[in-house]
């Protein structure tokens, strides 16, 4: 459930409220310490956690700061434009913002957005994007303009798409909306006119955006109260032309119809935005939390003294004007579900990812044969599904007819449409047709790879192996790692001989190869640290003087040691990269039965064998570092996972590993690691049985009285 | 709804015999069990696993062999050589014959039940005839060189098997000769054992022989050749009983480590037709000694050592998958085995030889739900009363004003006059029973203990005055021509007026004792009733029946009450009907006259005639006190059923007075502490 926390006011200055009074709230470059920039002249960072000012520049009189301070997060410097076209960059250290390095433009800048993994851009006035480093480099280089006469940025953001930035700013002109993408890894922009559909008197009042891989999400909030949202895709069909895209309605009436000021939105997650706004005409200005998936109104608070009608959310915190002070509202979302709800949560997934059906729903796939011996009503129920199955939404027809014959662009585009529709409940079995109709095209010719679209479609986490057989060939055939991985990751059924040519392909592809694909990365935490190997002194026990040890493996041991006694010895280090990592665990996590796997197991060749238990050792390693058991990260591989897959490789390889020199040095020190945690455990056992004693004990005492007189209330 | 102050006793050192024989017939779907006390016991399963009826035990008798009979009869064979029938009519002995061949360990009835097979000490294999009222001797098989511990018959009656030690023999009926002398490997586990004791033979109808040994195998044998076909080790301790289904598709074994294994006739690939032996389920539902197994054919019964009769029913058999489908338990007697003076707050435990009588403690304290309270007074242990001869006893009671007990064994029956004297308890007893005054199988006293009442085992009710130190017989009920079925449940109203008595399947019969005669009989129903009590002046009757259901019938108008009709209108809640323990005791709160308090082993309860009856939808119980809650709500939630599960196993439970509750639990781990210790296996890490 979403909450909002205690508030604390931030500046002890007031602000003017209005354009004048404070321009932006942006993050720096280390957690916790935000860059306020007043209205006017000085720029002020704050650590919100201390509720204190650690620093503050302002700007010399007669000079006006037009565009809110970023940070350069490449570099650690701080940005800013006053008077439109002048540039200031300086760092921490300076005191004097007229003696910082001083930049001037040719054009008015509109704003300068920085974010994490890119260097800074500067969107001028005219609608032109620069990078800053271009633009530093020649300062007074021609600005074209992009935007007609008299259309306005009415708002902007950026944002990161497989690691490269994508900027979207919105423009009015006459009434009307315009949105334009710019993307930086093709360079294209792209001009959507946002179509307002029935509602045509209203006018939208604030914008907010998100991304999801393929779509730029843009909510706007209307002065009729309600919430739409509009996709736009982020790569689109045909740059040069100008398109449309619809709106729909999110949320209805949030705020009251007629607000005229005080009105903001934000995207907090997925399913979350913050609206700043009086929730009926007559009352204060409230901070409310709407769950957009529920169309729930999660929590509010009441701003009794007014606000300005801006809003930011950084990592927690929700920053806004209170009165005059700027005020910070801790934000906190768990993740919630309704078995959650209901008391019946099993395991509480990792927030961001989500539910993957782990099972085949076979009752609502197609054509299955349905035993006699259910009730009359389930009969039923699978009738009126059949009819559901046999009258599909238009949307999909077009979509098949088009998947028939356009180009994956069209595809694309077609796509989008059928996914934003409401989901029917058949609708797994419906993208399983989709994906297999895709393949069909694929094989009759052979240079059709819908890449976007499958990947799209494997990511409404309704496909299984089964829906769509083949699917995984084919990336395979291709050495689609990206593909194979959301694959392991989202199917429950895949086959065990598949399960292992994903794992020869995931070993065996170079790393060049790999730096150029998009790689989940979650479930790998920092490799970069080596795991220290402090076994040595506690394996060497001594017991009454004897060491029953000396004859075994440690002699030996020590002379393999011996020569390399260096760095390399004392550390482990991640034995592949982190994108192979990350490709391996999804190995890791996918079901398999080892019955199945093992003969597939052993046509896996030994180099790669190697460094796959190599890197399962690395793990194990690293797993042991805390009490837990547990690795780091967002979604790791388990301990058992690693275990078993240890075992499973000994098993199905162990007369080849044997053979290999350089797996000799590597299955030794496993198996003294192995040693040395056997003797942890059965330390353990010894303890825990003494436990068991105890409360037995302590169980006993409670029950020993023979005679007692007691009282009891029936009710 | 009320508080009470309850005396939580745990001090009734009750252990249950363990379980020597298992024996079930198809027919009548009835399990008799005996005990290592040589009780034999009659559940009947399809009226809830009741246990209707018992013949008490004799040191001197223990039990190794039991069987049903053509026509319900029951036989067993014991270590005093003799073999016994049972008349379950009038729940005694019929008979006992000496086979006169030492010791008996074995006994089988021949397929179509009129021969009985019976294996002795001496090694001879003896064949009774069996004749409608009595067995007759008909000849010995050739005689073996040790004991017959295990006997089976061949389905056609032909051929029959005989399990010894170190080896099986195979006799043929006709001539009584050992066809085929099977020798079964004294090996264990690579060690010679001395001995290699077969302790159950099964013989099938393709010829085949089944053995269990105490070397932990099942072994299949070829009778035609003699020959071993396969070996299943199964435990590193005895096998001690098998039992096969009457399809031959499944049997079950036993072994001494507690755990029951299910062997099943599979085919070997699908489709084909031919099938062979698999083990297909262990089931560890005992700690001790697997004795004896039976083989139903829904479930699967076993008993041990450890006392608990174990019903598991096999789930591919069962049709529907109700509440018959749970694996039972039992482990106590379904008859009151505790007594109680209300007035002198005396308790008296009846054991296999003797009785005791506790004094209850007192405390001046007062608290709150859950509150232990100190104690003023600890409870005293009174008087210790061993029976005289080696036969068990079958009932006791002590009257409501603590002054007299009496018990009764299978061939006496003793009256005590108790005296106190501040501190001092003397015991007098009584002198010149009547004849007639034999063997009881229940007694009760008057509310007023003027009057003492006794079920004789030949169906007839025996009413006796008791006077100061003496007794006048006053007048004896005869059974109703033609009837001989004993009376085992007695309830006598509190004003004096009304007797009910009820046997085990017909209906209760309620007598006026004013005018000496039958008042009326309460229809008959399907299920045997688990205990009877009669109401402060409204003299209605209150009957459970193993089925859960509870009847109220009132006495002076002949017929069921409203509130009676009424909820078997509605129907009882379904949790109530699931109970698997049947109520033992029915009693009644003086002051309140709409409150029935009854008993299981699990839970008491009162009900409330005056709340409305709970429909399947609410909450039958709630342990938990209401909180925060309006009385709209209260009165809107509240039903007529007050339960608590606080107390268990509860073996009896009974209003003192208006105020207090006696609880005697026994809880089952002190019951296991005094059993011997069971074969220990070695757990990882200890």
């Amino acid at each position: 459930m979403a909450a909002l926390e205690e508030e604390f006011t931030l500046s002890t200055v007031p602000l003017g409220a209005g354009p004048n009074g404070l321009l932006g709230v942006e993050q720096s470059d280390k957690t916790d310490q935000f860059l306020v920039t007043h209205g006017g002249r000085t720029v002020i960072l704050y650590k919100v956690s201390d509720q204190k000012p650690l620093g503050s520049w302002s700007v010399k009189q007669g000079q006006i700061i037009t565009c809110p301070a970023v940070c350069n997060f490449q570099t650690g410097e701080f940005i800013v434009v006053h008077d439109n076209k002048v540039l200031r960059i300086w760092n921490t250290e300076d005191v004097n913002l007229d003696k910082v390095f001083k930049a001037t433009l040719s054009a008015e800048i509109y704003r300068i957005h920085s974010i994490q993994g890119t260097e800074p851009l500067v969107l001028f006035k005219e609608g032109a994007v620069r990078g800053l480093e271009a633009l530093l480099a020649e300062p007074q280089q021609k600005i074209e303009t992009v935007l007609s006469d008299d259309e306005v940025i009415k708002w902007t953001k950026v944002f990161m798409v497989f690691r490269h930035p994508v900027l979207i700013f919105i423009t009015e002109k006459h009434g009307n909306h315009f949105a334009y993408i710019q993307t930086f890894s093709s360079r294209t922009l792209s001009k959507y006119t946002l179509f307002h559909g029935q509602e045509e008197k209203s006018v939208i009042q604030n914008f907010t955006a998100s991304v999801d891989r393929k779509f730029i999400s843009l909510m706007s909030l209307s002065s009729d109260g309600c919430v739409y949202e509009t996709l736009i895709p982020i790569h689109p069909r045909d740059p040069d032309e100008n398109q449309r895209v619809v709106r729909s309605l999110l949320l209805k009436t949030v705020v009251a119809g007629n607000a005229r000021s005080g009105v903001a939105l934000t995207v907090l997650d997925q399913d979350h935005v913050a609206v700043l706004g009086p929730p009926l005409p007559a009352s204060k200005e409230c901070l409310s939390i709407w769950n957009t998936k529920f169309q729930t109104l999660q929590t509010s608070r009441e701003l009794p003294q007014g606000t300005s009608g801006q809003l930011w959310y950084f990592g927690e915190n929700l920053f806004m004007l209170h009165g005059k002070f700027l005020t910070v509202i801790p934000y906190k979302c768990e993740v919630s579900s309704l078995a959650g709800a209901l008391g019946k949560l099993k395991h509480s997934q990792d927030p961001g990812t989500h539910t993957v059906p782990h099972f085949v729903n076979w009752e609502t796939s197609r054509g299955c044969g349905f035993g006699s011996q259910n009730s009359e009503q389930s009969k039923r129920i699978l009738r009126r599904r059949k009819i559901e199955v046999n009258v599909p939404p238009p949307a999909f027809e077009q979509l098949l007819s088009t998947i028939k014959k356009d180009s994956e662009k069209d595809i694309e585009v077609e796509l989008c449409k059928f996914l934003a529709v409401k989901r029917t409940p058949d609708f797994h079995t419906i993208v399983g047709d989709i994906v297999l109709e895709l393949l069909g095209r694929h094989t009759t010719e052979p240079s059709f790879y819908p890449r976007n679209s499958l990947m799209q479609l494997i990511q409404t986490h309704v496909l299984s192996y089964s829906l769509c057989p083949g699917l995984m060939e084919v990336a395979l055939e291709k050495t689609d790692v990206q593909m194979l991985q959301l694959c392991l990751q989202q199917f429950p059924d895949i086959p065990e001989s598949i399960t292992c040519a994903c794992l020869k392909i995931f070993l065996s592809i170079s790393d060049d190869s790999l730096q150029e694909t998009e790689i989940n990365m979650e479930s790998v935490s920092d490799c970069s640290d080596p795991v220290q190997e402090k076994m040595d002194e506690q394996t060497e026990i001594l017991q009454n003087g004897f060491n029953a040890d000396e004859q075994n493996c440690d002699s030996c041991d020590r002379k393999l040691n011996q020569k390399p006694q260096d760095a390399a010895e004392e550390t482990t280090s991640c034995p592949v990269v982190p994108k192979r990592a990350a490709l391996l665990n999804a190995i890791l996590h996918s079901a398999y039965s080892e019955m199945f796997l093992l003969p597939h197991l052993k046509d896996i060749p030994a180099q790669h064998v190697t460094l796959f238990l190599q890197y399962l050792y690395f793990l194990y390693l690293k797993c042991s570092e805390n009490a837990t058991m547990t690795l780091p990260g967002l979604h790791p591989p388990t301990l058992n996972q690693i275990m078993d897959w240890i075992c499973l490789l000994l098993d199905a390889n162990f007369t080849v590993v044997v053979m290999i020199p350089e797996a000799k040095r590597l299955l030794l020190s496993l198996y003294k690691f192995v040693k040395s945690q056997i003797c942890i455990c059965s330390e353990l056992n010894k303890i825990e049985v003494s436990f068991r004693e105890l409360q037995k004990l302590n169980q006993e005492k409670n029950n020993r009285e023979l005679y007692s007189i007691e009282v009891l209330e029936l009710f | 709804m009320g508080e009470f102050k309850v005396h939580r006793v745990r001090f009734f050192n009750y252990v249950p015999s363990g379980i020597r024989c298992v024996a079930y017939n198809n027919q009548s779907n009835r399990l008799a069990v005996s005990r290592t006390d040589g009780t034999v016991e009659i559940y009947n399963l399809s009226a809830n696993y009741f246990q209707e009826k018992f013949f008490p035990g004799h040191e001197s008798r223990a039990t190794e062999a039991l069987c049903w009979a053509k026509g319900q009869r029951l036989f067993s064979g014991g270590l005093n050589g003799e073999i016994i029938e049972y008349d379950l009519q009038a729940l005694n002995i019929k008979y006992a014959m000496d086979a006169f061949g030492g010791p008996i360990w074995s006994m089988a009835v021949s397929p179509c039940g009129s021969q009985l097979l019976v294996g002795c000490e001496d090694g001879s294999v003896k064949l009774f005839q069996i004749t409608p009222d009595k067995i007759q001797f008909e000849r010995n098989f050739d005689r073996q060189k040790s004991r017959i511990l295990s006997l089976s018959w061949h389905p056609s009656g032909t051929h029959i098997a005989a399990g010894s030690i170190d080896y099986i023999s195979v006799f043929d009926v006709k001539s009584g000769s050992a066809v085929h002398k099977m020798l079964v490997d004294r090996q264990y586990m690579g060690v010679s054992k001395r001995k290699c004791i077969i302790w159950g033979v099964a013989f099938l109808s393709d010829g085949t022989v089944i053995s269990v040994d105490s070397a932990g195998k099942v072994q299949f044998w070829d009778s035609a050749t003699g020959t071993l076909v396969k070996n299943h080790l199964i435990a590193n301790a005895d096998v001690q009983s098998i039992a096969v289904s009457d399809q031959e598709d499944s049997f079950v074994v036993g072994t001494a480590e507690g755990t029951v294994f299910h062997f099943q006739l599979v085919s070997v690939t699908s489709n084909s037709s031919e099938k062979q032996w698999v083990r297909t389920k262990p089931f560890q539902h005992h700690t001790h000694d697997v004795r004896a197994v039976a083989h139903s054919p829904t479930a699967l019964i076993s008993g041990g050592t450890d006392t608990h009769l174990v019903i598991r029913p096999l789930m591919e058999k069962v049709e529907v998958k109700n509440y018959d489908a749970a694996l039972r338990k039992i482990t106590f007697p379904h008859r009151r085995l505790i007594s109680c003076s209300k007035k002198r707050h005396l308790l008296l435990f009846q054991f296999a030889h003797h009785l005791e009588l506790w004094r209850l403690g007192s405390t001046v304290a007062t608290g709150k739900n859950g509150d232990t309270l100190p104690l003023s007074k600890d409870a005293d242990h009174l008087l210790h009363l061993k029976t005289k001869g080696p036969e068990n006893i079958i009932c006791s009671c002590i009257s409501p004003c603590g002054s007299w007990i009496a018990y009764s064994t299978t061939s006496r029956f003793f009256l005590y006059r108790l005296n106190y004297e501040h501190d001092n308890i003397s015991l007098q007893r009584v002198s010149k029973m009547p004849a007639f005054l034999r063997s009881a199988l229940q007694i009760l006293f008057s509310e007023d203990s003027t009057k003492l009442f006794v079920a004789s085992n030949q169906g007839s009710l025996h009413i006796i005055r008791l006077l100061e130190g003496s007794f006048k017989h006053l007048h004896t009920f005869q059974p109703q021509s033609g009837t001989v079925e004993s009376m085992c449940l007695l309830a006598v109203s509190p004003d004096g007026n009304w007797l009910a008595a009820s046997g085990t399947s017909a209906g209760v019969h309620v007598y006026n004792i004013k005018h000496l005669k039958l008042h009326c009989t309460v229809p008959a129903y399907n299920f045997p009733v688990t205990a009877l009590a009669i109401a402060p002046n409204t003299n209605n009757l209150v009957i459970a029946h193993s089925d859960q259901q509870v009847f109220e019938y009132s006495i002076p108008e002949k017929q069921y009450t409203e509130w009676s009709r009424t909820i078997q209108k509605q129907g009882f809640h379904y949790l109530w009907l699931q109970r698997d323990t049947p109520i033992t005791h029915i009693s009644f709160h003086p002051k309140r006259p709409m409150h029935i308090l009854l008993h299981d082993a699990y839970m008491f309860c009162i009900i409330d005639k005056s709340l409305p009856l709970p429909n399947d939808k609410t909450l039958l119980y709630n342990p938990l006190p209401p909180t925060n809650e309006s009385d709209v709500i209260r009165r809107r939630t509240a039903h007529a059923f007050k339960i608590s599960k606080i107390y268990k196993p509860l073996l009896f439970m009974d209003l003192l007075d208006e105020r207090t509750l006696v609880a005697v639990e026994r809880p089952l781990d002190d019951i296991i502490a005094q059993l011997p210790p069971p074969i220990k296996k070695k757990k990882f890490g200890t």
